[in-house]
């Protein structure tokens, strides 16, 4: 069996954020003291600035920025500096900060950050803001509180070994003295500050505030109405526009009655902006589009639907979901295009299996549907310089597209980070930024940019769709020996479409010994991009199905043979580092872990005692660093649609849950997210345009059907990783499989719809 | 045209077209920007508000058809007994993830409670099920819906089944 590292560790990065890095022995920390006669401490990352891909003249610069700032009433100020999207970071953060500072919870203020290099990546995606910030951020409040010990021993003259430090104050345990941090701010702020790598963090033992439940920093002020989010956002003078694209991806503009939209009311600018580059609707970038801006956004809205576009005809017809599949089909006829991996000789192993099963799985496009339609406020100076205002998850890729776009210095760009409606990969491409810097640009004025749902749906950078034709075969003892996959995906001229890959070390890649991954590709004018768990969320369904497939055939139960192709418990040695970020290795016991308790959680060994039309269903996925198995219960209503009666979740992200709060909820919500796409959603294009125009034709999950979610958190001894992501690839397999073990139909293309149970019951 | 308007207890002097919908006079207009635009077409929940107590889809809301309703949004719910437990319920939780659509959550739920102060889970669903969240996070919402009621927050649903 090949164990070797690498290929084990299907870990899929996110696209476009940048690579990531530690605090490193380069990052330093400034005290001063603010107006107020508080302390001010600033964390310096030039090494994380550069890789953040920050202009260098910013980055040297000794700008100050405050990242923690403790007021002489010793409220303590702590910059959030990473985009808010709903996965709880605008808390974790400064939770980390606030334990290793020794403050009280109630008396910490989370502040968003603007876009600075000073604060290293700023960036929404991968599931990276844990593993990512875990350590450095610990560590900037561990220096904290170093230097307000020693400020405390110098003033009373005493060994900072003699001091402590507990709930923003510090104490000298011998005379009983105690000097809150707001007393001590000026003399802290003449004290160099430690290398943060030389602090000593705390035993989680003595945590006061990791590991509790803490409710979201922002959560009183979103049940208060205030303006928080992108569309929320108003600026002085601020007019209100739409932007109308071509429906069809990539069409360019021949005319448009912009005199007849200027003369109507409410209207106060209508004009053609030219795209970029004409590849830019693959790309995210600027594209071709009527400007109406007024003074009111329902007046611009009205005007756009008096607006009469003619748009270029288009260059490929044949861009239908349709076209697609026959194409698929055709390809898979034959032999793949290139080959990902190959491992022994599959051939000579599937002429020698005692059985071999043939079966293809498709899915479908989707749309991210953020419920906070895109947009975004900007504000072009007559200087060029760029103010905006975005709800966006990678504020610095934004920046650098603006300032391309609109052929100004980067350092030009100046971007504040709203919390964002939902964010689900959308917003990690910033095309509405763009617009709306252009936009105001070419207005001579503030504006705020705003889609409606239709344009939302039409101008994505879709999940893309894919097509897998699986052949295995098994031994005798039911173990597979072969294993195939001609994966046909989408492309342009020969390059993977984004998010459309095959990772070659896809399980179960290194666990059969003759293995082969090839893959063909379908010319795609349609812009994809990662939507949350990128690849996971489709490969998980088809492979974790077919998996179930040959379990059932060589009879086996699903769960054994798991635990046999991972086989026993082993640490695979680390994958490589990256930037020096610490990433637990993969561990085979891990996946043994969760798989375990999760059967036993579910009552999987009693299934069968369930009543005949109820079957459970089990997956297990890794990715984003965690481990997660899921068993769901379903049966089929009547009508032959599924009913989801339960699902439970073993998951390990390490030794840690930072804020169990968030921690379940995100488990819960992107089970139910998963759940929601396996059930119903479904993207389809037509003549080279997106079919699906509202949330009528797109049918998200509602509480009706969303079913009891139990999870169970499985700490093992390693470092924390994040949680947006990886809970959500297993539910949709676990669904099929357990539709599969209630049915006898087994369902092999998303989503599932209406299904008939099959008379005999597998 | 011009339309005196009653919201959050405030009388409001608008001047709008007859085919305005409520939803851009109170955004835009009144800058009460609690009230979130989902989808236009009064199938996400995200606008809701209410009109003399009565769940309404502001972004299909003409502000001719308002005429003399009061008016109640995110930014007023507060007042009342059911929409402070429901925001206290909301909070106690942790019930939000993005929160956007956590305004027409917390609407619909308080006038659901308003009218109906011990909900089964079936009300709940009949209830909330026209208020889509992105983010799924409907355990919770069903959770909080019965702590504000008094009610234990324990999910009944699974023992119904089997």
């Amino acid at each position: 069996m090949n164990n070797d590292a690498a290929s084990v560790h299907p870990h899929h990065p996110p696209a476009t954020p940048p690579a990531p890095a530690r605090v490193s022995r380069r990052a330093f920390m400034t005290a001063s003291l603010t107006a107020g006669g508080g302390l001010l401490l600033t964390l310096h990352l030039p090494a994380a600035a550069r890789a953040a891909g920050a202009p260098a003249e910013r980055s040297e610069s000794a700008e100050i920025n405050p990242f923690i700032s403790i007021a002489p009433d010793g409220i303590v100020t702590i910059m959030a500096k990473n985009p808010e999207i709903g996965q709880g970071m605008k808390t974790t953060l400064p939770m980390l900060i606030a334990e290793e500072l020794d403050v009280e919870w109630k008396n910490v203020r989370a502040r968003q950050a603007m876009l600075d290099p000073i604060y290293g990546p700023q960036f929404a995606g991968g599931s990276m803001g844990t593993p990512l910030n875990w350590i450095p951020m610990q560590q900037v409040g561990a220096a904290g509180r170093q230097m307000l010990i020693e400020a405390a021993a110098r003033i009373w003259h005493v060994p900072p070994g003699e001091c402590t430090a507990a709930k923003g104050m510090v104490h000298h345990r011998p005379t009983g003295r105690a000097l809150p941090y707001g007393a001590l701010a000026r003399e802290a702020a003449t004290l160099s500050p430690p290398e943060l790598d030389s602090v000593t963090l705390k035993s989680p033992k003595d945590y006061t505030i990791i590991g509790k439940f803490t409710g979201g920093v922002d959560s009183p002020r979103v049940l208060d109405g205030d303006r928080l989010f992108g569309i929320d956002v108003i600026v002085p003078h601020m007019s209100y526009a739409v932007y109308e694209k071509s429906p069809v991806f990539g069409g360019r503009i021949v005319r448009a009655n912009i005199e007849e939209i200027r003369a109507l009311p409410g209207v106060r600018a209508a004009f053609i902006v030219r795209g970029a580059v004409p590849e830019a609707a693959i790309k995210m970038g600027l594209v071709d589009g009527v400007a109406i801006v007024a003074d009111r956004w329902w007046d611009a809205e009205k005007a756009r639907r008096k607006l009469r576009v003619e748009w270029t005809p288009q260059a490929r017809p044949r861009q239908s979901t349709q076209a697609f599949a026959q194409e698929a089909a055709r390809l898979m006829q034959s032999g793949a295009h290139s080959i990902i991996r190959r491992d022994g000789d599959v051939d000579a192993a599937l002429a020698r299996a005692a059985t071999v099963l043939k079966a293809t799985y498709s899915y479908p496009f989707l749309a991210h549907a953020t419920l906070e339609p895109q947009n975004c406020t900007a504000h072009v100076r007559p200087d060029g310089s760029v103010e905006i205002w975005a709800p966006t998850q990678n504020p610095g890729a934004g920046a650098h597209l603006v300032a391309q776009t609109l052929g100004i210095d980067p350092g030009k760009v100046k971007v504040h980070m709203t919390r964002c409606g939902g964010g689900f990969g959308r917003r990690l491409n910033n095309d509405y930024m763009v617009e709306a810097a252009m936009i105001a640009k070419r207005a001579g004025r503030a504006v705020k940019v705003l889609w409606d749902r239709t344009q939302d749906f039409h101008h994505d950078a879709y999940r893309p769709a894919g097509f897998h034709a699986f052949t295995a075969g098994l031994a005798a003892s039911g173990k597979p020996v072969a294993f195939r996959d001609h994966f046909v995906t989408f492309g342009q001229d020969g390059q993977v479409a984004s998010s459309a890959n095959l990772p070659r070390d896809h399980f179960p890649a290194g666990y059969v010994p003759s293995l082969e991954y090839g893959q063909s590709l379908i010319q795609l004018d349609v812009p994809t991009g990662p939507m949350r768990n990128p690849g996971g969320n489709a490969l998980a369904f088809a492979f974790e199905s077919f998996i179930d497939e040959l379990a059932h055939a060589g009879g086996l139960d699903p769960l054994a043979l798991r635990l046999d192709l991972y086989g026993p418990p082993r640490v695979l040695s680390a994958p490589p580092p990256q930037g020096g970020l610490r990433i637990p290795p993969f561990d085979t016991g891990r996946v043994r872990g969760v798989l375990e308790l999760v059967a036993r959680k579910s009552g999987w060994e009693r299934r069968g005692a369930l009543p005949a039309g109820t079957g459970l269903g089990l997956a297990f996925y890794y990715s984003h660093f965690g481990y997660v198995a899921e068993v769901v219960k379903a049966s089929l209503k009547p009508d032959g649609t599924p009913k989801v009666h339960k699902i439970w979740a073993a998951v390990d992200i390490g030794r840690q849950i930072i804020n169990p709060a968030g921690a379940y909820n995100q488990v819960q919500g992107a089970i139910l997210d998963g759940l929601g796409q396996a059930l119903h959603l479904l993207i389809t294009v037509e003549n080279g345009r997106v079919v699906q125009r509202n949330f009528d034709t797109y049918h998200l999950l509602r509480i009706d059907e969303a079913p009891p979610v139990e999870v169970h958190f499985l700490l093992s001894d390693n470092d924390p990783t994040g949680l947006g992501e990886p809970a959500l690839p297993p539910v949709l397999p676990a669904l099929c499989n357990a539709l599969f073990a209630a049915t006898g139909t087994r369902i092999r293309s998303l989503p599932i719809g209406r299904l008939h149970a099959h008379p005999a019951k597998a | 045209m011009r339309y005196t308007i009653r919201v959050n207890g405030r009388r409001r002097v608008v001047q709008s077209d007859a085919d305005t919908p409520l939803l851009w006079v109170l955004r835009d207009d009144l800058r009460l920007t609690g009230t979130k635009f989902g989808c236009g077409i009064a199938y996400c929940g995200a606008c809701t508000v209410h009109l003399d107590g009565v769940p309404a889809r502001a972004c299909v809301t003409p502000i001719s058809a308002v005429g003399n309703a009061a008016i109640v949004t995110i930014e007023g719910i507060g007042r009342s007994q059911w929409g402070r437990r429901v925001k206290a319920a909301w909070l106690d939780l942790d019930v939000m993830q993005c929160g956007y659509c956590q305004a027409g959550q917390v609407m619909t739920a308080t006038a659901l409670l308003a009218g109906n102060p011990r909900p089964t889970d079936a009300d709940i669903d009949q209830a909330m099920r026209n208020n889509i969240c992105r983010c799924c996070t409907y355990t919770r919402i069903r959770a909080a819906i019965k702590r504000a009621a008094g009610l234990p927050t324990a999910d009944s649903r699974e023992a119904d089944h089997e």
